[in-house]
């Protein structure tokens, strides 16, 4: 058995911010000069390859639109859940692959309370959500105190393959809590199973999605404002820049790391309930929303804020593209098809390009 | 323990094998009895079949220090490979005098397994340049990637190649020459044999030169690369020989089940197969039998012993169990049943 108590400094090493590795961090420059250059070019390969594809089913500037308008909807989702990633793997340099769960207990949670209050009005749904919320974060700060926190010395391998136990038991007690069968979240506006549309210049607008962008937009904004402006949230970036220089100067990494996986929660939860109208939760919904919030996440280099939501914005209007020219079986297929070309092009993120 | 004493090992381990199997020739089901249907030989097949899987995945994540988190999908390409072109060998244009000699699926075994390891050197070679947990990232991707394309008939389902969600059936059983390795009892030596024979292969290469250069990649790899050692090469090395092998258990699978299904290969076994490979011990050969034996069992005693008690609970609370034993041992046991760290050096897990 591995010994446990391990001097701080070995146990906690000082993770600077993975830069660029191999041939990239010889020659810097020249490298994203010409890496905007695949950018572009990949992008225009693609767009070519959507309208070739679309063009045989007839499509027109008005289905383009719609198909990039739902993907904002569905991206601003994969935006949050990637985020989460990020919060956690820069506090504490472990891939969370728990973020999935999160996402499935929100609506479930949310659904089972709403239930619980008696079904209707929007007041008793509002508070629904908010202890969904509210208990998703705890299971989140549960995870890493009773499962994490202890093996924090274990290298960062060991710590992922403990998260993806943790899915897979989070997982397996939503199935036996809620079974198989998918549920129905009402839709906020109307606190119906049909929502509004709205006709907007040939697009059709659920106005969930209004919700969607909404709520998506307040959460990051409030993850801003928390990390720029109060201590708590300085106090955990400066966690992730250098984690010994934070704990000499007071801070209590330990501590910062419970944070970050409360807030993986509350995204993880927010952005599974937003969604949860217009899908119908069920309890093995957190594998598929996971999967592309990591690859969003990626896609933004893991460690950027910012690289992350335009991540999850990017994947989610380019499937969205994706699934509409294409057969509906290999909707999937593009999320992880995008991880792959990612890794082997660029593994630090062709989004912000992998630095704050 | 120097290589003379695990070869004595591996000789021991052979004879319990044979011996086994030599019992179950004879009296077919006593293993069955003495172990209160615990035990199967069918149970036993699995076992040796994920131990071929396992000594390469082993390898990959307690030698080379990466992580697979895709493996079943090489696994489900051998076993997809060898049944498309045995049951759909009409369909593909191949003669029925070459499609139906004995020596055809051996050939198709081989020639898959050749062609997983080259497609994996392909990827790794790239990846696993790259420091970091990209290549787990990354068999993440390709895995999902490959169950999406089984499952949706490799994206032609004119020629319903793969069969789609339901799969193939109907894969003929191997033979030799014009003798049938069948019933079960005569497979389970083909399997073990494989089993052995990867085992001596896995053992073979941690105690040549390439696993000298293996545990000093592990130790630091900037320290390897300075006296020489071809980091990335031996790496993208050791993800192809895993990725083959997976294929040769995949088509020895399709040949024992007779029928295979795309989920069998997805994301979720995947998981399983690194489980497997943590409770047995990454960073020894000898944890790949282990490992396989003691996941089948433990979940054969779950299902028919624990939970079968309980009738509102059965079956529904194994992934639950399944991913807190997962949990609880990386946490307090990452070195799993077989540590060798006094052997060969700290493994991954210890770091």
């Amino acid at each position: 058995m591995r010994s446990v108590a391990e001097p701080a400094t070995t146990e906690l090493p000082a993770r600077t911010v993975p830069g660029p590795r191999g041939p990239a961090a010889r020659a810097p420059a020249a490298r994203r000069l010409s890496s905007r250059g695949v950018l572009g070019t990949a992008s225009a390969v693609l767009l070519l390859v959507f309208w070739a594809l679309g063009r045989r089913l007839g499509y027109g500037l008005s289905e383009y639109l719609q198909l990039l308008v739902d993907g904002t909807v569905t991206g601003s989702v994969y935006a949050l859940v990637a985020v989460g990633f990020v919060v956690v793997y820069r506090v504490t340099g472990v891939i969370n692959f728990a973020q999935g769960a999160f996402v499935m207990l929100g609506p479930m949670l949310a659904i089972t309370f709403f239930r619980t209050l008696g079904g209707s009005g929007g007041l008793a749904l509002a508070a629904a959500a908010a202890a969904a919320v509210l208990a998703t974060a705890l299971v989140a700060t549960a995870v890493h105190r009773l499962t994490l926190h202890p093996a924090r010395a274990a290298s960062a391998l060991t710590r992922i393959i403990i998260t993806v136990g943790v899915y897979i038991a989070l997982q397996g007690l939503a199935l036996r809590v809620w079974g198989p069968r998918p549920y129905v979240m009402p839709a906020f506006s109307t606190l119906h199973m049909a929502d509004r549309f709205l006709e907007v210049g040939g697009v059709t607008l659920q106005a969930q999605s209004l919700w969607v962008w909404g709520v998506g937009l307040l959460t990051v904004g409030g993850l801003v404002v928390f990390f720029e402006h109060t201590l708590v949230g300085k106090a955990m970036r400066a966690c992730a820049v250098n984690r010994t220089a934070a704990r000499l100067m007071g801070i209590q990494v330990d501590r910062m790391a419970t944070l970050a996986f409360a807030l993986a929660g509350v995204l993880g939860a927010v952005g599974g309930i937003v969604l949860a109208p217009s899908t119908r939760p069920t309890y093995d919904m957190g594998l598929d929303l996971g999967l592309k919030g990591f690859v969003a996440a990626i896609a933004g280099g893991l460690v950027s804020l910012p690289g992350a939501v335009a991540g999850g914005l990017v994947l989610g209007v380019l499937e969205s593209l994706w699934a509409g020219v294409t057969v509906a079986g290999f909707k999937d297929l593009f999320a992880f098809v995008m991880l792959i070309l990612l890794l082997l092009s660029r593994p630090q993120g062709w989004l912000e390009g992998g630095h704050e | 323990m120097t290589a003379r004493a695990w070869a004595r090992t591996w000789f021991l381990a052979a004879a319990a094998v044979a011996g086994v199997g030599v019992v179950e020739l004879a009296w077919p089901g006593t293993v069955a009895r003495l172990t209160r249907s615990l035990v199967s030989t069918d149970l036993l097949i699995r076992a040796g079949l994920f131990t071929v899987v396992l000594v390469g995945l082993n390898l990959l994540m307690g030698y080379a220090g990466q992580a697979s988190l895709g493996q079943a999908a090489f696994y489900g390409l051998g076993a997809f490979a060898s049944a498309i072109f045995t049951v759909r060998a009409q369909a593909l244009g191949i003669p029925a005098s070459v499609a139906g000699a004995w020596w055809w699926p051996w050939l198709v075994m081989l020639l898959a397994a050749v062609a997983v390891g080259a497609f994996a050197l392909a990827v790794g070679w790239v990846i696993l340049r790259l420091r970091g947990h990209y290549l787990a990232m990354a068999t993440l991707g390709l895995g999902i990637i490959v169950y999406i394309v089984l499952r949706e008939n490799l994206g032609m389902p004119h020629l319903n190649l793969t069969g789609g969600f339901d799969g193939i059936v109907g894969v003929p059983r191997l033979r030799v020459g014009g003798a049938e390795l069948w019933p079960v009892q005569v497979y389970y030596f083909v399997v073990w044999a494989a089993a052995l024979a990867s085992m001596a292969l896995g053992l073979n290469v941690v105690h040549s030169p390439a696993g000298r250069a293996l545990r000093a990649l592990h130790g630091s790899e900037l320290a390897a690369e300075s006296v020489g050692v071809d980091v990335g090469r031996l790496k993208a090395q050791i993800f192809a020989l895993s990725a083959a092998l997976a294929s040769v258990a995949g088509s020895l699978y399709a040949h024992f089940q007779a029928a295979v299904v795309p989920d069998t290969f997805g994301f979720v076994p995947s998981l399983e197969l690194v489980v497997m490979s943590a409770v047995g011990g990454m960073s020894s050969i000898w944890g790949a039998p282990l490992g396989a034996l003691a996941v089948l069992l433990l979940e054969q005693l779950l299902r028919t012993h624990v939970l079968g008690l309980v009738p509102a609970v059965s079956g529904e609370l194994e992934p639950v169990v399944f991913g807190l034993m997962l949990v609880v041992i990386m946490m307090f046991w990452p070195a799993g049943l077989v540590s060798s760290r006094r052997v060969q050096g700290a493994g991954w897990a210890s770091r």
